[in-house]
């Protein structure tokens, strides 16, 4: 007897709800870590392959992820389930998708920019200087940056210097 | 079939690994202990990012020499002669400006680096330092900005600030010497010219020393021999603090 194969499209709306465990209002699919999902046959049986990119190296949601992820599968009924660690092309911040973006800001998290120049541009020294980010709060584009990292590896702390309220913003990376 | 494994490869990936695993358990022992609670937070992320990478550099290592050996394997049962890291970033954390000169010196060179290694012929290695090479940009900023703020800020903090580049500099010049494993991987397409990094390396620190107020110390003698296992006493403390759980049970699982 051969296992069931759930549509593709049905598996991508499964992992819609799989939760960043750090910022668990965004999703595996926001942050655009999820880079494939396909069918394969192993000794005739369907073997479900995804292909995930991990964020920063070290970040320690990586592992809860994949563990969440296989979870979700096993309990909606796909017994095999093959996790690919796709390093290349390298995960920016410029996956995250317009839907993330928007739950970060409403969560109180300032959303990147444009990532900056790719690794092999000259170095702009930079000093002090770092992306503009907004205050979630009120608006304002008067902010002052605290500390490099924030809470997690991915963000930096900042303060609006308008309504005086500290806040974290994802680094665009 | 079967091939003999490329130990040439494996030994150079231990080189990548050691220094990145060794400086983020430097790193570490900041934790709880670090100045003000931004930059604890600081050193424990940069800690992080540097622990994820020596995971994906010393994983593949394991997976070539083809022993058995995994990442734990190799960071926690190798002594000391068989660390292959660089002697920069095994000198103890002294103060903060001495964690911040050792952090700085080693951030631009890790950069460069792993630039050039994003070109390797070896396409793990490529992907790994690609990878890397966007967490190392942003160390670098953050290290040069504290060059900066503790040069050009009150006589103490330059004192101190001058007195810790003086003291990690001739630990330097290992970063640009390459040896026959380092030549022969560069000549393989897998590495690259250690020596070529060294422009590049210099006009970045000495803009910074300079916007720092600094002096950019001069070159002279420089200590080698942490990429062939001629440590310094100091790592032999600090491999028995990180191995120790893990040699007391040694198969115990998480």
């Amino acid at each position: 007897m051969v296992a069931p194969r759930p549509a593709l499209a049905e598996v991508w709306k499964w992992l819609a709800e799989v939760p960043d465990p750090e910022i668990p209002v965004l999703s595996v699919l926001d942050l655009g870590i999820v880079r494939e999902v396909s069918w394969a046959l192993e000794d005739g049986q369907p073997m479900l392959r995804v292909a995930l990119t991990p964020t920063y190296s070290g970040c320690p949601a990586v592992r809860a992820i994949e563990r969440d992820v296989v979870r979700l599968l096993h309990e909606r009924g796909v017994a095999n389930v093959v996790l690919e660690v796709r390093l290349a092309p390298a995960w920016t911040t410029d996956w995250l998708t317009a839907a993330g973006r928007e739950k970060l800001r409403a969560y109180g998290i300032s959303v990147p920019g444009p990532r900056p120049a790719e690794p092999g541009a000259a170095i702009d020294l930079g000093a002090f200087q770092d992306e503009r980010a907004a205050c979630p709060r009120c608006g304002s584009a008067t902010v002052e940056l605290l500390s490099r990292f924030g809470s997690t590896a991915c963000k930096a702390l900042y303060r609006c210097t308008a309504c005086r309220e500290p806040f974290d913003h994802f680094k665009a990376h | 079939m079967s091939t003999e494994p490329d130990l040439e490869r494996f030994s150079w990936l231990l080189r990548l690994g050691d220094s990145a695993l060794v400086l983020a358990q430097r790193l570490g022992e900041w934790t709880a202990h670090g100045p003000i609670v931004e930059e604890d937070l600081a050193l424990t992320n940069v800690a992080l990012d540097l622990l994820g990478q020596a995971r994906l550099w010393l994983g593949y290592a394991g997976e070539v020499e083809g022993a058995g050996r995994d990442a734990d394997r190799l960071a926690y049962f190798r002594e000391q002669r068989e660390y292959r890291n660089l002697l920069l970033v095994e000198r103890p954390n002294g103060d903060y400006a001495d964690t911040t000169a050792r952090q700085f010196l080693f951030d631009v060179w890790h950069l460069y680096l792993l630039q050039a290694l994003g070109a390797s012929r070896d396409e793990r290695v490529a992907a790994i330092a690609s990878k890397a090479a966007r967490e190392a940009a942003y160390h670098v900023r953050r290290s040069g900005e504290w060059v900066v703020r503790l040069g050009d800020g009150t006589d103490f903090s330059r004192a101190r600030m001058q007195a810790a580049l003086d003291d990690a500099w001739p630990y330097t010049g290992e970063l640009f010497a390459p040896d026959a494993l380092d030549d022969a991987m560069a000549e393989r397409g897998l590495g690259c010219d250690l020596r070529a990094l060294h422009a590049p390396w210099s006009a970045h620190v000495s803009a910074v020393v300079d916007a720092a107020t600094l002096t950019r110390p001069a070159d002279g003698w420089m200590h080698t021999g942490g990429k062939t296992g001629r440590h310094s006493e100091a790592l032999g403390y600090l491999l028995a603090e990180m191995q120790s759980v893990a040699r007391s049970v040694p198969a115990q699982r998480w």
